[in-house]
């Protein structure tokens, strides 16, 4: 039975060795023109005549060293923050943006509250209402007023859920009448519809955009930092004015960016099986 | 997709780099003026001085004077810092009391540039580069030092030292001497709040978010006597960092700044500004010392 395994042809084999070449030689010229650039780019920058300045100012690895653990135990506080502030920002998006798809006369109110409170919250500027929950809400000196983080989380959690519920929206219209017709004639009721048809298509349709907003969250919790907590910007920009040098903003920056790397490889990922998935037709 | 978009990246950063890098710097021209203030200090005759008006010393400050740095709106008594600094100086320069004249100049008009109606000016003035252009500066009669302020009934209204602050959670605004204090200097066991500014650092502590706020002593004299319904001074900390510096102002090129440093410096040897600061800022009325 052995005899009988494939054998490619002499233009098979031709083919496959053309296209093994090609390939090495694609990756050669890639390598190539990649060192060729870099090493430009690297005489550029360090030839610049202000190059030793920037150095002194943006990278100094002393001062960078110096203020790495107060800016981490900013960070800290940053990823804390995010993870809460996430969560019970998708939440209420959800929430908000299942009310407004309400239908019937008698939740006029209800889809004109959420209407009012999706044009109201993405119109108003983050840090208003931060220094509003944080410093006018206490200064209303009611009792049990939670303390400057709590508040301030409120304030992202309130604006940044207008948004999400818009991209939800987006989400749940997006999802042809025809499947709502279908399932309610299968007997399901409303709820039954969105729980199992509808919001299960739209939120798998948004889920880049609303990793993308999450992204955007990340940067914004630093916000808080306004009614006193330090957080990693704030604790460079402490090193920053004690040393009149802008290392620990870079340090902070960079820090920052590599948080976001993983949930924009994630965002990237989700975005492509999505894609190879429609066009598939599954 | 995903390799491609990190090398687009770096293409980025690295052109921010270049744009960066390549503006050739710009030397920074040095300012050239301020250099030349103590260059006369030679002959400083008692009493007799190229001054304002022959035979008198005029002396600037602002109408109304406050509390500490006066004493009743009078400038003329000689009582409160800044009034008994003044007439400390015009006695080193050959003025008693009787030829002393005061005049009153608002805090803006004393700095801008242009011809003064005073021999010198005392009101809180900061020694700063920028001011050095438009006017001259005696060398400094008063270091800056910080203060801890809250309102009355907070747990630290009563503290007395350094360690019965340990268990305060207190505020400064970012970037200042303030938030240096508190973190070389008071080192309490909670972390500090650091705001923006030195009102919503004031905010914070009128709503109760800090038992109190580090402020220099001249915010905090201004705070707890107008700004806060009912402030209260904890006290001043030992000095930390790099001071502000309050300097008596004279016109550009003045004929006696010489003469004027010359006598504030007497006083700092001698230990007269010491004592007058402990008896004016320190003593009743003013910010007690923790220590």
């Amino acid at each position: 039975m052995s005899a009988t395994l494939h054998e490619p042809s002499e233009i098979q084999r031709g083919r496959i060795a053309y296209r093994r070449r090609r390939t090495i030689r694609s990756v050669l010229f890639a390598a190539l023109s990649t060192a060729v650039v870099g090493t430009l780019l690297v005489v550029a920058v360090t030839g610049a005549p202000g190059w030793d300045r920037v150095k002194q100012s943006f990278f100094d690895p002393e001062v960078a060293r110096r203020y790495l653990p107060a800016i981490l135990e900013g960070l800290w506080l940053n990823i804390k923050l995010l993870v809460v502030c996430a969560f019970l920002a998708l939440a209420l998006g959800l929430l908000i943006a299942t009310l407004r798809t309400l239908r019937g006369p008698v939740f006029f109110p209800v889809r004109a509250l959420a209407t009012g409170y999706t044009y109201t919250f993405r119109g108003l500027p983050l840090i208003i209402v931060i220094y509003l929950a944080a410093f006018g809400v206490p200064g209303l000196r009611l009792q049990g007023t939670p303390g400057v983080l709590v508040l301030g989380g409120a304030a992202l959690i309130i604006t940044y859920g207008a948004y999400l519920a818009e991209v939800f929206r987006a989400g749940i219209e997006s999802v042809h009448p025809s499947q709502l017709a279908a399932a309610r004639s299968l007997g399901l009721t409303y709820r039954q519809t969105m729980r199992h048809v509808v919001l299960p298509q739209a939120i798998r349709r948004v889920a880049p955009p609303l990793l993308n907003d999450t992204v955007a969250l990340q940067k914004d919790v630093g916000l808080v930092s306004l009614a006193g907590p330090i957080d990693a910007v704030r604790a460079a920009q402490i090193g920053v004015a004690h040393e009149a040098n802008f290392t620990p903003y870079i340090v902070a920056g960079v820090l920052f960016v590599l948080l976001a790397l993983p949930l924009i490889a994630v965002t990237d990922w989700v975005t492509l099986r999505a894609a190879r998935r429609q066009s598939a037709g599954v | 997709m995903l390799s491609r978009n990190a090398i687009a990246a770096q293409a980025c950063a690295a052109v921010l780099l270049i744009t960066t890098a390549g503006c050739a710097p710009a030397d920074d021209t040095k300012p050239s003026a301020g250099a030349s203030a103590s260059a006369s200090g030679s002959a400083c005759p008692a009493g007799a001085l190229d001054t304002f008006t022959a035979g008198k010393l005029t002396i600037g400050t602002d109408n109304p004077a406050y509390e500490p740095w006066f004493s009743g709106n009078k400038p003329s008594n000689g009582k409160g810092f800044e009034s008994a600094v003044a007439h400390e100086v015009a006695a080193r320069l050959g003025y008693p009391a009787q030829n002393v004249v005061w005049t009153e100049v608002t805090f803006n008009n004393a700095i801008a540039p242009g011809p003064k109606t005073f021999d010198f000016d005392i009101n809180q003035f900061s020694i700063t580069p920028e001011r050095r252009k438009a006017v001259d500066f005696s060398s400094p009669y008063y270091l800056v030092r910080q203060a801890v302020i809250t309102t009355a009934g907070s747990k630290i209204a009563g503290a007395k030292t350094i360690a019965d602050l340990k268990s305060a959670k207190l505020g400064a605004q970012v970037g200042t001497t303030s938030y240096q204090a508190i973190t070389e200097v008071l080192k309490p066991d909670t972390k500090p709040l650091v705001y923006n500014n030195n009102d919503d650092a004031k905010a914070a502590l009128e709503n109760g978010q800090v038992d109190g706020i580090v402020v220099d002593l001249p915010t905090a004299f201004y705070m707890t006597g107008a700004e806060l319904k009912d402030g209260v001074i904890v006290g001043q900390l030992p000095q930390v960092g790099v001071p502000e510096q309050f300097g008596l102002v004279l016109d550009l090129g003045s004929p006696l700044t010489g003469c004027v440093t010359q006598a504030v410096d007497q006083l700092r040897q001698d230990g007269t500004l010491a004592v007058l600061e402990k008896q004016w800022l320190a003593g009743t009325g003013g910010a007690p010392e923790l220590s």
